[in-house]
């Protein structure tokens, strides 16, 4: 066995050594230190992301090695005779979700120094942070068993997540709803790859494409992965679990569930679906036509009627899932291009929205839109970082959401999908109905006990800020797009 | 005597997995769910061992993957019970009509 592979994982590998150092120093980190722990975590996961968003080649020629280039597709190095794929696409999405992760770790900070939480503050990182790792093994997998375990990985330390305010009844209530659609999800996951291992012979991704005949038994074992993976990502009609526990679960928990495990989810269901079930491309194509109609409009109608923020954004999440699909259905460069471009400005504009309801929740104990009466008048930067949020989530031009949703359709009329097109456009539509009646609660509707003034945490402010910036320059700097496209080319 | 084929050991492993689907899906009890999604975990492990001894005996993929199938769904099993022992110390129950506080 050839140890200096190790040296090619190291997005897992450096990720793997930031958990272990936090998980000793909430151990044995005395009390007073220990209030420090959340800028040593913010720190640690720079560092990580800084590693991560390195390219490959530069990191390894500073050990003297030379990769060894697959002739076939250029820029993929497989690992561990196929087990574990090094690709930069897949590095790029591995350092939005640290990014976002960061994001979510910096909103956290409010909820965590409350009384009940606070003494398991570290739990809560070195929780969040494994089921990032779960996340990076999926997309590096070249195996089905690897791609299994990760998926385990960010599922199960999710639940407890999801679960972690354990006074709370609604939010136990949330990760027993979580875990049993999760583990149902993938027990149906399991038969499909059981199916495809009987009919194949094989677990590797690389292997499978020459045994995929477009039998029976595979279009059956296909049906059940896709169905375990529509549970994680919940595409319509295996969406019920998702409104449930995204309101009971803490709110930096929910913003993390909606944009990061939601963006990892995506990438790696049309990765499978064009590298291995290439051959069913018929079949799964017109899977995804109906399934995508069906998430966009039902959630759309759905997010409608919604009092609560969160189960509002619960259902607006489906319906940004339902647009990701657009660009998985494509199954071209052009595609997976549009699908990264979409999930890194959804995740800084939901994690914007995310960051403003979890600091009001946290200093009113308020999340239905009618509290948000008046906001403008006593917290006018909050109710701006709001309206560019949802502005940015419903696509109006100057903001980043405009482009991405923009590059989806594209993807998908490149690929002459046009009724899929028009009627995601008319959801674009409903869509702004929905988003501008919160922006009307802020800014127009009277009221005379608005929620009072205050002035948020260092942290919080800085992640807006992030945000923020992320929803106003992506959309105008093309080098982002350009260089994602770039890599997307010899996928 | 005749030797098993193939096919008995699918039958008893579809009949596992549409029963675990079943129960999944009428049971009213959060354990009972549980004891359901085994079903379907234990299902899926059988199928693996016999593809791997029926079809493919020269290697061992299938086996492998029924090993890290039973720990891993023993983990999924003890933090859904973890979870559950929290519902109970919250509402003494664990009925599923009582799980109503999250609704539309």
């Amino acid at each position: 066995m050839d140890y200096s592979s190790f040296i090619y994982l190291k997005e897992e590998l450096s990720l793997i050594a930031v958990i272990v150092i936090l998980l000793l120093y909430d151990i044995f980190g005395s009390k007073k230190s220990l209030t420090y722990f959340q800028p040593v975590a913010c720190l640690l996961l720079v560092g990580h992301i800084l590693l991560t968003c390195c390219p490959a080649p530069a990191v390894l020629a500073i050990f003297g090695d030379t990769p060894a280039v697959d002739q076939a597709s250029a820029g993929v190095y497989p690992l561990f005779s196929g087990m574990y794929n090094l690709y930069p696409l897949g590095s790029i999405v591995k350092s939005i979700l640290a990014v976002g992760t960061l994001l979510v770790l910096l909103q956290a900070r409010g909820w965590l120094e409350s009384e009940n939480t606070v003494i398991r503050r570290g739990e809560f990182y070195v929780i969040t942070l494994f089921t990032l790792l779960g996340m990076y093994f999926m997309i590096a997998a070249g195996n089905f068993l690897l791609f299994y375990i990760g998926l385990e990985l960010a599922s199960i330390p999710m639940a407890t997540l999801i679960a972690f305010d354990k006074f709370r009844h609604k939010s136990a209530e949330a990760g027993a709803k979580y875990i049993l659609t999760a583990v149902f999800a993938s027990g149906l996951s399991l038969y499909g790859i059981s199916l495809v291992y009987g009919t194949t012979g094989t677990l590797y991704f690389a292997d499978i494409p020459a045994g995929v005949t477009g039998s029976p038994l595979q279009i059956m074992a296909f049906i059940f992965f896709f169905v375990g993976l529509a549970f994680k990502l919940s595409l319509v009609p295996f969406h019920q679990w998702t409104p449930d526990v995204y309101e009971g679960a803490p709110t930096p928990v929910t913003a993390y569930l909606s944009v990061i495990s939601k963006g990892a989810a995506a990438f790696v269901l049309m990765a499978i679906l064009c590298k291995v079930f290439g051959n069913l491309i018929e079949q799964w194509q017109a899977i995804l036509f109906w399934v995508t109609i069906a998430t966009i409009t039902l959630a759309n109608l759905f997010a409608l009627r919604q009092q609560n923020l969160k189960r509002f954004f619960a259902y607006s999440s489906i319906s940004q899932a339902g647009y990701i699909m657009l660009g998985v259905i494509s199954g071209s460069a052009l595609g997976v291009t549009s699908l990264i471009y979409y999930v890194l400005v959804y995740m800084f504009s939901n994690l914007a929205a995310f960051g403003v309801i979890s600091i009001i929740e946290r200093r009113s104990g308020k999340v239905t839109i009618d509290d948000y009466n008046g906001l403008y008048s006593t917290n006018p930067r909050l109710s701006v970082v709001m309206m560019i949020a949802l502005f940015s989530l419903a696509g109006i031009p100057p903001f980043a959401g405009f482009f991405s949703k923009f590059f989806v359709f594209a993807a998908a009329v490149a690929e002459e999908y046009y009724w899929l097109v028009f009627i995601a456009l008319l959801n674009t539509v409903i869509s702004l109905y929905y988003y501008l009646r919160v922006v009307k609660a802020m800014f127009i509707n009277k009221n005379e006990t608005a929620i009072a003034g205050f002035r948020s945490d260092a942290y919080t402010r800085l992640s807006l800020v992030i945000c923020c910036a992320g929803i106003l320059l992506l959309g105008i700097l093309s080098v982002v797009y350009g260089s994602i496209h770039h890599y997307s080319l010899g996928w | 005597m005749e030797k098993l084929h193939l096919e008995y050991y699918l039958v008893v492993s579809i009949i596992m997995f549409f029963a675990g689907i079943y129960g999944f899906i009428t049971r009213r009890n959060l354990l009972a769910i549980l004891i359901s999604i085994e079903l379907i975990l234990n299902s899926v492990d059988i199928n693996f061992a016999l593809f791997n001894r029926f079809l493919f005996p020269g290697q061992l993929e299938g086996f492998f993957f029924t090993l890290f199938a039973i720990g891993v769904s023993a983990c999924e099993t003890a933090v859904a019970i973890a979870i559950i022992i929290n519902i109970y110390r919250n509402i003494r129950n664990i009925q599923v009509k009582n799980l109503e506080q999250l609704k539309d």
